[in-house]
């Protein structure tokens, strides 16, 4: 099997793991929970094959290099790090309702990279500015930190709909009440934005050093580096505001779903409606 | 007087100072990515009408991140950093170095997190297993306290307070190192043809030569493609000369560049020159010589009486290997001609002699040259971000006391604690404290109490 076959596979077996642990939540079949979990690893361990098969294969093509280096490879690696996160969560906080709000990132993610006209699935050697060390360290940390991020707005978009719920339907019962308390999708809102903002300040400061041992120049101002800066204050923004003024709830959730919009302009935004020296990622 | 400063310092120690500053940049931000920098004054003029094109160099916004306002929102930050640290620090300082056998008892019967023994040991003796206890989470102090008490205290991380401020200072480190590298520092460029050699750089936007203090000669510059015609490689062989020698040597590509004197070069672009470099030994007397020859010119070597020329290229498509066809004369016999594909050695045997041949295409090498010496503060600026961030979020300061008195027949000991941070990792902390308490034998209990 070759891993254009195996990442196929996986984005069918994410769309399963969506809609079951979506089942599970509507039906409150928490006992059914296991299966969306089972699922989710399996689509997991064929991605992981799948990229290391993409990995095995650009060898085989008399040019190896890790498959980071393009929009779709970032993509399939996206997703890989959500799901991850994901596991990670679930098994820490024991709560697999959480799955409906981060697995189908991880799916749309795929589908994105699969069926998307403007993205090209062809393994293609590295340019020049792209043959580095700093290669796998930068786009790592920084798919890591998007990752977390990714799973914060998840987050955030259900506590703000446990929110609402709880205000409008007291004392009645609801699809969301199998959900955590309020406090706890809170504490994970928070710490997840924590870590996320760790791994973006790594990322960031990865590709300044990268630049400099490229270019000569940590620092250009070039869109890329501004959008990650700028969404580096968003966070840093969120942060101080929780520590200093106690900002919990429904703000710290309004603001995980505007970082990740942050997010997803500079991963995203950037390279199609900004012109400038990081354009790899656009084909 | 005092009040008046109370109000400044309150002002620029605020954190709704730092969010505004943070929501101001991020929108400025978003504007210089929005709308193209360093373009010239006609560009503007052009896209925006001449109105607002008025505005924008008023405002700097071609150059954006280094206008007079921008570079004020940075100092405005810097000054929120600073006022801030000066304004907590001690606080947090005093928390970190404070003598926690201070605490009055009655916090310490309050703290969220606590556990009551009754015992029948002597409280000296209780004390001496506690401090033992203790002593395994953190070093443990005791002292005897007023009413016939003794309180023992241990704490783990104190110095983790720190942390978020070590994040503050690196901000500032990394402004320090980015001011330092505009000042002494430059970024400027320098094209080098094949053969030839530079021994001054032209800084970027003012064009300003700055000399270098020693020659870079380009000996070699070679670009190869992968098969589907994408480039593989830009590689330029540099030499350093002072006086004449060479003192350094280096083939550089993008991403692995020379550093010398100070000064780093990084391989940046290049050019095709309409000339080729010839390279023409002749084995009888053994000597060789290259040549710049432009195509369709011809060529003299007096000394082995020969000449030569290139008479036409084919190819050179992207990715291909140019094709020369080479015209050859020497003193013995008629010219003749004959194709010669680049990169490849071609021999010619004549009666004067054996002569090899080969040729290249002469390149311009384009080198980005930097010198930067703010570069090492603002790694160290990162490296401190990133350990600070480490401690301010995932270290936390854990503080246990023990407090024994008299009760009645009994000695009462009481196990309390308190952390900054993570809260639910410190319970699980002092519940194993709580059960090493419970499970030292030598500890009698009497009963146990809430």
């Amino acid at each position: 099997m070759n891993s254009s076959q195996l990442l196929g596979i996986t984005t069918f077996t994410y769309l399963a793991a969506s809609v079951l642990y979506i089942a599970i939540l509507i039906f409150k079949a928490r006992k059914m929970g296991i299966i969306a979990t089972l699922v989710t690893i399996a689509g997991l361990l064929f991605q992981t094959a799948g990229i290391t098969m993409r990995w095995v294969e650009s060898y085989r093509m008399g040019f190896g290099h890790a498959p980071l280096s393009n929009m779709y490879e970032s993509l399939v690696v996206f997703a890989w790090a959500i799901v991850v996160f994901y596991l990670f969560l679930e098994v820490k906080f024991k709560n697999r309702m959480l799955g409906a709000f981060a697995v189908p990132f991880a799916f749309l993610s795929m589908a994105y990279a699969s069926f998307a006209k403007e993205i090209t699935q062809q393994i293609s050697p590295l340019v020049p500015a792209l043959q580095s060390n700093w290669l796998i360290a930068h786009v790592c940390t920084c798919f890591i930190g998007y990752a977390a991020f990714a799973v914060a707005c998840g987050m955030g978009i259900l506590y703000l709909l446990k929110a609402r719920h709880e205000e409008r339907a007291v004392g009645k019962e609801g699809i969301l009440d199998s959900l955590p308390d309020l406090k706890i999708i809170d504490d994970i809102i928070y710490k997840t934005i924590v870590f996320g903002f760790l791994w973006l300040s790594t990322g960031i400061i990865t590709g300044a050093v990268w630049a400099n041992s490229a270019w000569g120049t940590y620092w250009s101002w070039d869109p890329k580096e501004t959008w990650s800066l700028i969404t580096w204050f968003v966070y840093a923004s969120a942060l101080h505001a929780r520590f200093v003024r106690g900002w919990a709830g429904k703000r710290i959730a309004w603001l995980a779903i505007i970082g990740f919009f942050s997010v997803i302009f500079t991963y995203y935004g950037v390279n199609f409606l900004l012109s400038g020296l990081h354009s790899y990622g656009s084909r | 007087m005092k009040k008046q400063k109370n109000i400044l310092v309150q002002f620029f120690s605020s954190i709704q100072l730092s969010l505004f500053t943070f929501f101001v940049l991020a929108i400025a931000s978003i504007v210089g990515t929005i709308i193209e920098q360093n373009k010239d004054a006609a560009y503007y003029v052009d896209r925006f009408g001449p109105q607002i094109a008025k505005l924008f160099e008023i405002l700097d916004i071609s150059n954006m991140y280094n206008s007079w306002w921008f570079l004020s929102l940075l100092v405005l930050l810097s000054i929120n950093l600073i006022v801030c640290t000066f304004d907590r620090l001690p606080k947090v300082w005093h928390m970190v170095v404070m003598d926690n056998l201070d605490t009055p008892v009655e916090r310490l019967e309050k703290m969220g997190e606590r556990q009551t023994f009754l015992v029948a040991n002597a409280p000296d003796e209780a004390a001496d297993i506690a401090g033992g206890i203790l002593g395994r989470f953190g070093a443990s102090k005791r002292r005897a306290t007023e009413g016939g008490g003794m309180l023992l205290f241990s704490q783990k991380g104190a110095w983790t307070r720190l942390g978020v401020y070590v994040v503050h200072f690196s901000v500032l480190v990394i402004f320090v190192g980015a001011i330092i590298g505009s000042i002494y520092g430059h970024k400027g460029g320098v094209t080098i043809p094949e053969g030839a050699s530079a021994s001054q750089i032209y800084e970027f936007n003012t064009d300003r030569p700055i000399p270098l203090g020693f020659q870079v000669r380009c000996d070699r510059f070679e670009l190869s493609y992968y098969d589907n015609g994408m480039p593989k490689e830009y590689r330029s062989d540099l030499t350093v000369l002072k006086d004449g020698k060479a003192v350094a040597k280096k083939s550089i590509v993008v991403n692995d560049p020379l550093q010398y004197g100070g000064f780093t070069f990084y391989q940046a672009n290049y050019e095709a020159l309409n000339e080729l470099m010839v390279h023409v030994e002749s084995e009888k007397s053994g000597a060789k010589e290259t040549f710049l020859v432009a195509p369709r010119e011809q060529a003299k070597w007096p000394e082995e009486k020969i000449s030569f020329g290139i008479i036409n290229i084919e190819g050179g498509g992207r990715g291909a290997d140019y094709r020369y066809k080479v015209w050859f004369e020497d003193s013995a016999g008629e010219p003749f001609t004959f194709w010669l594909p680049s990169s490849q050695v071609g021999k010619i045997e004549r009666p004067s002699g054996t002569y090899t041949i080969s040729l290249k295409r002469r390149f311009v090498t384009g080198l980005q040259v930097a010198k930067d010496p703010g570069v090492w503060w603002v790694y160290v600026g990162c490296g401190a971000m990133l350990l600070g961030l480490l401690v301010a979020f995932f270290l936390s300061h854990r503080r246990v006391w023990v407090y024994i008195s008299r009760e009645g027949e009994a000695t009462r000991v009481l196990l309390c604690g308190s952390a900054n941070k993570n809260r639910l990792g410190f319970e699980k902390d002092f519940a194993a404290l709580v059960d090493q308490f419970q499970q030292n034998d030598r500890l009698t209990p009497m009963k146990e109490t809430l």
